[in-house]
């Protein structure tokens, strides 16, 4: 690697910013975002690491397990397979089980009969075809079909493809959604049809609950269709509030197969996505200011002879040290969202950080970063740095009242009460 | 998170093992527990794999299901576990004391001995509550027949981790997670505390090795598989799925050597799957053991005594299985219960840990100090009579953030009441606190001998003791619920339409 | 808009109350007001109305300094009215209340002893231990801050009769002190609030609302309308040119004076610290909100408001900090009884956290911003209702301390959110909410 010269950079226009960030990656194509990633943009924005990596396209699974911290996630193939089952049994028939459900109780949308059109499928497939001409082409048809809806055609969409722009970069998403017109319950038959996302998952509602994270996962994950399908109105020139800021969830019911429907206000969730999706944009000066000499060429070139391994672009050390050069922003909490959170975590660690045990321990350390700097203040064997001398009388007090009640004996379990 | 415990996790990441928050133990633990480790299925809601049960560290009892994907086999689990469950619990009804009779309750019959389940972790106690609320609506007729212990599992499961469970200071069914984590600090984060084996190797690290070092080591699946319930996918993948259609295969060629060969070889890959998580349990009931019993460890384990003796009555007078909504006038009540018990739980711990005390003075809802003045036979005149209103003057380090005005008691003299005079900074660093004593000393016009404290006596006194435990508010009967919460509910006519609910 | 017309659009308000009350066709009325919109005079008003028929009606306030005040109010404008008030067993009569007690104003802690009275006033808790009576009449004062338990215990009193519900839905939701998730989502929750289980319960009730703030300044009511009643939106009953606060005593160059004259001008200001991230009794903060009161009492501020017809100076006690946790009211406190300080008088300041500001109304406000030096945001600093007490509070001025980096605090704040089915959705939510108040407080 070449010695890096600091240079003054100004912060370079999209195309610097874009060329920058292809060469942060190197000669291997870009990861593509999807829904979930798209929706775990919102789970740590202040982490300029994740951001740097994401924008670049790197693949953070594969740079975690090249400098040793494989990251573990997995889905049990019974999970799988049951998701899979339970879609099928929802949307068979050309999903003549889902409209239904909407129609009944408590629900009890008006929803036109339809006409199903199941955009994965090519009306005259090409196999030959490669799969990004596939991909656009599956665009176009998502386009026409719904240029059909907005003229009042009620089209029940399977498998659309649509378009999001994530960071300059055309990010597809194509879930197991299906979009499809209704009027809510009250609503007067001359009022105009809305088009619900409608998004099945097969955990399960249980007396009219479900676990709280994973509904919470499910209605980020559709607040990105509702976008997505927003822009692609705008796009054909139609009012983008056509798309409801309600979505259906279907799920199992209580112990058995029957599926339900509920009626999910994703505004939150749409208003933080937009959110992230503006901030995007801003990465242009983190990059700027990064140093040259960070790279995360992920690349091996193919073996010289056989049975040897090819050479690997860039170094474990390396690429590790590249990241120390990039400012992270832990907490605990990353273990379920990012592929890099081991390797975080033991930075965190071996630096001594009170991000480590987690924001609300930082929190109440008052604002010192460091926890040897933290117990010295504490213990009292080290002043207070400026700024920190309150946060050094709360530490002083809780180390006198830990240390003061340990030499205190107390209450016996069979001493008398009251005592004086 | 207070200042004090995040302290001690700051001290215990430098020693690189655990710190005690606590000088003594605010859980009972029963001579005779019975551990309870459940695996579930992923994918589906309360569909067990197995379960490895027993009071006997050396004898544990494995239930599993043999063909996972077979809907029928979880009655027959839930038989089986039926038949360990229900004699545990019955052997602790074998005896009884009599209870006198109070204004509210005439005489009565309590079981000397409660039953109690211990799970590696809460999420183990939810998928208890699942189970039980998947069987405990099941009839031995109708669509979907199940064996008659089926349903009564079902109510017990939901006594254990719906009722009792979430309440302060009830030990009947406890997550051996929490409890380790409401008694030592670790130097990781409380996120990574909920992984058992982590949690229990920094409190008990193996010999020659920091418990930072051996919990990394016990985070690894390949090494010390889970604690449940969730099984890891990887496990799901490699081990379990193959030997699910494997099992599959040979039933489907009618081979049944072969599926008695595949059943045998999925328990025991679900036993090594179970039994190290078994061991880490026994070793943290050990661990907590070791601990001495809080002063109030007796009294509440007589609450959960009494709360027993009444559930199983409730079930021998045929009282109909815990609804699936509960009424707007139960929802309050269990609200009622749950914040009177916090209070209570919480009032008990800092009366009988001196640890647990320190938190609140570093909250400012407590100070400790040394008395510097008294004077006793201060008085006040109220109507006709003179009240005994001694003075106390008291000299602390702590921050006092407290207002003149407010009520104080202090844990070494719990029924007395003391008000807050005056804060003043003093001379010599610290505060100077003024405070009238205002009940506890008799009923005679002088305080009596004893219940006034002496100069240089060290005291504490907290906000939170001397708050009155009111007088719970009346709520009307379930069949008089007003119309702002709905009316009446239905009448419970759960039989038929419960029994209906589906499986398929 | 004049304020005759205001006037008559807001009596037409309190007229259709008291129609859809008096007509009995529904068991209970809903009445959302928001901050400083006249829902003290309105129960005055109708309860008299109520009870000139010679019913009974009962009167339900949430703390006993609300209860005194009701009692206060009726008092002084229905002389000929007999009140009851219903106490706990160490209750002490207020001095304010003193004058008034006699033939038509009775103290008990028995409700049979108040048999004479025809409006009978008490705090929830205390209804909640009365077991026996019934009223053909029931007003609810702050419902939204009431919790659903605690209309369970009260509500028989008045199950057979007709009931008012009047209440602010921006500020402060009730909360328990343990979890009560298991039972989020359900028309049963006991943790709700007493308007939203009885909407759910009733949804076909009606809700009319107040439509102006006779408090908040022209300066204020906008940015308090948009972050925090979005839906509902409300006007001031005032306009600009009726109020005025100005100093006898002229600004000097100091940053406290400059956040002052702003305030002086604008109605808000931001008083500004250098970023850092503190403890919660972040001394310098603390320093400033006592410092910027005493500035105010210092230079002799006056509050003038043409249209109510007042010129006065504002004196320690029109002034409020508002704080989110108690252990920095304390440090303010402390602050403000230094010897200097104490000498002018500036132990009269209130000093509250949000929870017991709510509903209290000062000339002017110091806030010391709920995530000023925090490095993370959590959901108790976020939300809405905390800021909304804090920031309308006011009749003329609004001073908000905190140090510089709230915005990026925000930016980098994660969402995750646990979703409960359900469970009516706040939206725009505390996260929208800070923004807008921090972009029209131009504040970093």
């Amino acid at each position: 690697m070449s010695p890096s010269v600091p240079q003054a950079t100004a912060a370079p226009g999209p195309a610097g910013t874009a060329a920058r960030l292809d060469a942060l990656r190197g000669p291997v194509p870009p990861r593509s975002h999807d829904a979930r990633t798209i929706a775990a943009l919102t789970v740590n924005p202040g982490c300029s690491r994740r951001a740097v990596l994401d924008a670049a396209g790197v693949d953070k699974r594969k740079l975690a397990e090249r400098i040793g911290f494989p990251a573990r996630y997995g889905q049990s193939p019974f999970a799988i397979t049951r998701g899979l089952a339970f879609e099928k049994q929802v949307k068979a028939d050309n999903c003549a089980a889902l409209l239904e459900l909407l129609r009944a109780e408590p629900l009890h949308f008006d929803v036109p009969e339809h006409e199903y059109v199941d955009l994965g499928v090519e009306p005259e497939a090409d196999p030959a075809a490669p799969a990004s001409l596939d991909r656009a082409a599956r665009y176009e048809r998502t386009r026409q079909a719904f240029a059909r809806v907005a003229a009042g055609e009620p089209l029940l969409a399977d498998h659309p493809l649509l378009r999001l722009d994530v960071g300059g970069r055309a990010a597809y998403v194509e879930p197991d959604v299906v979009a499809l017109s209704a009027r809510p319950a009250g609503a007067s038959a001359s009022a105009p049809a809305r088009l619900y996302v409608a998004e099945v998952k097969s955990f399960a509602v249980i007396d009219g609950q479900a676990d709280p994270a994973k509904v919470g996962a499910a209605a980020t994950q559709a607040a990105v269709y509702v976008l997505a399908l927003r822009r692609l109105f705008t796009e054909l020139g139609v009012d983008p509030a056509i798309v409801a800021d309600d979505v259906l969830l279907i799920c199992p019911t209580d112990f058995a197969n029957k599926p339900s429907a509920h009626l999910l206000d994703v505004r939150r969730q749409i208003a933080a996505v937009e959110r992230q999706l503006a901030r995007l944009p801003r990465i242009g000066a983190l990059i700027a200011e990064l140093d040259p000499a960070v790279d995360f060429d992920l690349a091996v070139d193919p073996p010289e002879a056989k049975g040897e391994p090819g050479r690997e672009h860039r170094s474990a050390v390396e690429l590790a040290k590249s990241l120390t050069m990039v400012e992270a922003r832990y907490a605990p909490e990353c273990v379920t969202n990012c592929e890099m959170a081991f390797h975080c975590r033991s930075e965190a660690r071996a630096a001594g950080a009170a991000d480590a045990l987690g924001r609300s321990v930082r929190d109440s350390l008052g604002g010192i970063e460091s926890l040897s700097e933290a117990l010295e203040v504490a213990d009292g064997t080290a002043g207070a740095g400026s700024g920190q001398h309150e946060a050094a009388r709360l530490l002083r007090a809780a180390a006198r009242a830990y240390d003061e009640a340990l030499r205190v004996v107390p209450r016996a379990a069979d001493g008398p009460e009251a005592d004086g | 998170m207070s200042t004090l415990t995040a302290l001690a996790r700051a001290r215990a990441a430098r020693a690189g093992r655990a710190v005690p928050i606590t000088a003594v133990r605010h859980v009972h633990v029963s001579d005779e527990p019975l551990v309870v480790i459940p695996l579930m299925q992923a994918g589906e809601a309360a569909a067990p794999l197995a379960v490895m049960a027993g009071t006997d560290r050396g004898a544990p009892t494995l239930l599993v299901v043999a063909q996972p994907r077979n809907r029928d086999q979880r009655f027959e689990f839930l038989t089986a576990f039926a038949e360990l469950l229900v004699p545990y619990i019955d052997a602790r009804r074998q005896h009884t004391e009599t209870v006198e009779a109070t204004r509210s309750r005439e005489e009565w019959e309590r079981c000397t001995d409660a039953p109690q389940l211990i799970l590696p972790n809460p999420g183990g106690v939810e998928a208890l509550r699942l189970l039980g609320r998947s069987a405990r609506f099941r009839t031995v007729d109708g669509p979907y027949p199940v064996d008659a212990r089926v349903p009564l599992l079902g109510r017990y499961l939901t006594w254990f981790a719906d009722d009792r469970a979430p309440m302060p200071g009830s030990s009947v069914c406890l997550a051996l997670t929490s409890v380790l984590a409401q008694h030592w600090a670790t130097g990781q984060s409380a996120l990574e505390d909920q992984h058992l084996p982590a949690l229990l190797s920094w409190i008990d690290p193996p010999d020659g090795m920091s418990g930072a070092a051996a919990a990394l080591l016990a985070e690894d699946p390949d090494v010390v598989p889970p604690a449940g319930p969730a099984t890891d996918p990887a496990f799901d993948t490699g081990v379990l799925a193959p030997l699910v259609r494997a099992q599959e295969e040979a039933r489907a060629a009618d081979d049944m050597r072969a599926v008695a060969k595949a059943e045998e070889e999925l328990r025991a890959a679900l036993a090594a799957q179970l039994e190290p998580t078994w061991e880490t349990v026994w070793r943290g009931i050990d661990v907590l053991r070791a601990l001495p019993a809080a002063a109030s460890d007796e009294l509440r384990w007589q609450v959960d005594r009494g709360r027993f003796t009444d559930f199983m009555t409730g079930i021998e007078d045929g009282a109909p299985p815990q609804p699936k909504r509960p009424s707007a006038v139960a929802a309050a009540r269990r609200l009622a219960d749950l914040e009177s018990a916090q209070q209570s739980y919480d009032r008990t711990q800092a009366i009988d840990d001196p640890l647990v005390l320190a938190r609140y003075r570093v909250g400012g809802e407590a100070f400790a100090g040394r008395i510097t003045f008294v004077d006793a036979e201060r008085q006040e005149i109220k109507g006709k009579r003179a009240w005994p209103r001694p003075l106390v003057v008291m000299q602390t380090q702590d921050e006092v953030i407290l207002r003149p005005g407010v009520k104080l008691a202090s844990p070494a003299r719990v029924n007395q009441t003391v008000r807050l005079r005056a804060v003043r900074p003093a001379e010599a660093g610290g505060f100077e606190v003024e405070l009238e004593l205002q009940s506890g000393m008799g009923r005679g016009k002088t305080p009596e001998a004893g219940s006034v404290p002496a100069v240089g006596e060290e005291r504490c006194y907290a906000t939170f003791l001397a708050e009155q435990r009111g007088t719970r508010p009346e709520l009307p009967d379930a069949d008089q619920t007003p119309w702002t919460h709905g009316g009446p509910p239905w009448p419970h006519v759960a039989r038929a339409e419960d029994q209906a609910e589906e499986w398929r | 808009m004049t304020a005759a017309t205001r006037s008559t659009e807001a009596r037409a308000v309190i007229e259709a109350v008291a129609a859809d009350l008096l007509c009995r066709a529904h068991r209970g009325v809903i009445v959302d007001s928001p901050p400083g919109a006249g829902k003290s005079t309105l129960v005055v008003e109708l309860s008299e109305r109520l009870a000139r028929n010679g019913e009974r009606v009962m009167i339900v306030a949430q703390t006993n300094e609300q209860v005194d005040d009701l009692v206060e109010k009726i008092a002084q404008k229905h002389p000929t009215l007999v009140l009851g008030r219903l106490t706990a067993g160490d209750y002490e009569v207020p001095e304010r209340l003193a004058p008034f007690r006699g033939p038509n104003l009775a103290f008990s802690s028995k409700l049979p002893e108040l048999a004479a009275a025809g409006i009978v006033l008490a705090t929830a808790a205390k209804w909640a231990l009365v077991k026996e009576g019934e009223f053909p009449w029931a007003i609810l004062d702050e419902a939204y801050q009431m919790r659903s338990d605690g209309l369970l215990a009260v509500a028989p009193r008045f199950a057979s009769g007709t009931a008012l519900f009047v209440g602010d839905p921006g500020q402060l939701d009730p909360f328990a002190t343990v979890d009560t998730d298991a039972w989020a989502g359900s028309p049963w929750d006991p943790s709700d609030s007493a308007v939203a289980v009885v909407r759910a319960h009733n949804p076909l009730l009606p809700v009319h609302r107040l439509p102006y703030s006779w408090r908040l300044p022209a300066t204020a009511a906008p940015l308090v309308a948009k972050a925090f009643y979005p839906f509902t939106p409300f006007d001031a009953g005032s306009d600009l040119e009726d109020r005025a606060l100005s100093f006898a005593v002229a600004a000097s160059s100091s940053d406290l004076d400059e956040s002052l004259e702003l305030a002086a001008d604008t109605g808000w200001s931001w008083h500004g610290l250098p970023a850092a991230h503190t403890i919660r009794t972040d001394a310098e903060a603390v320093e400033a909100c006592a410092a910027l009161a005493d500035r105010l009492v210092q230079r002799r501020a006056t509050a003038v408001d043409r249209a109510a017809g007042y010129e006065r100076e504002v004196t320690p006690d029109r002034i409020a900090i508002g704080t989110a946790h108690r252990d920095q009211a304390a440090a303010v406190r402390a602050a403000l009884a230094r010897p200097d300080r104490a000498a002018r008088g500036l132990t009269e300041v209130t000093v509250d956290t949000a929870n017991r500001l709510q509903g209290r109304e000062y000339d002017v406000t110091i806030v010391l911003h709920p995530l000023s030096g925090r490095r993370d945001a959590t959901a108790f600093h976020l939300e809405t209702g905390r800021l909304c007490v804090l920031l309308s509070r006011h009749r003329h001025a609004c001073i908000v301390v905190g140090r510089a980096g709230i915005a990026d605090l925000l930016d980098a704040h994660p969402h995750a959110e646990p979703v409960r089915l359900g469970v009516p959705v706040k939206f725009p939510d505390g996260w929208a909410a800070h923004q807008a108040v921090l972009a029209h407080l131009g504040a970093g």
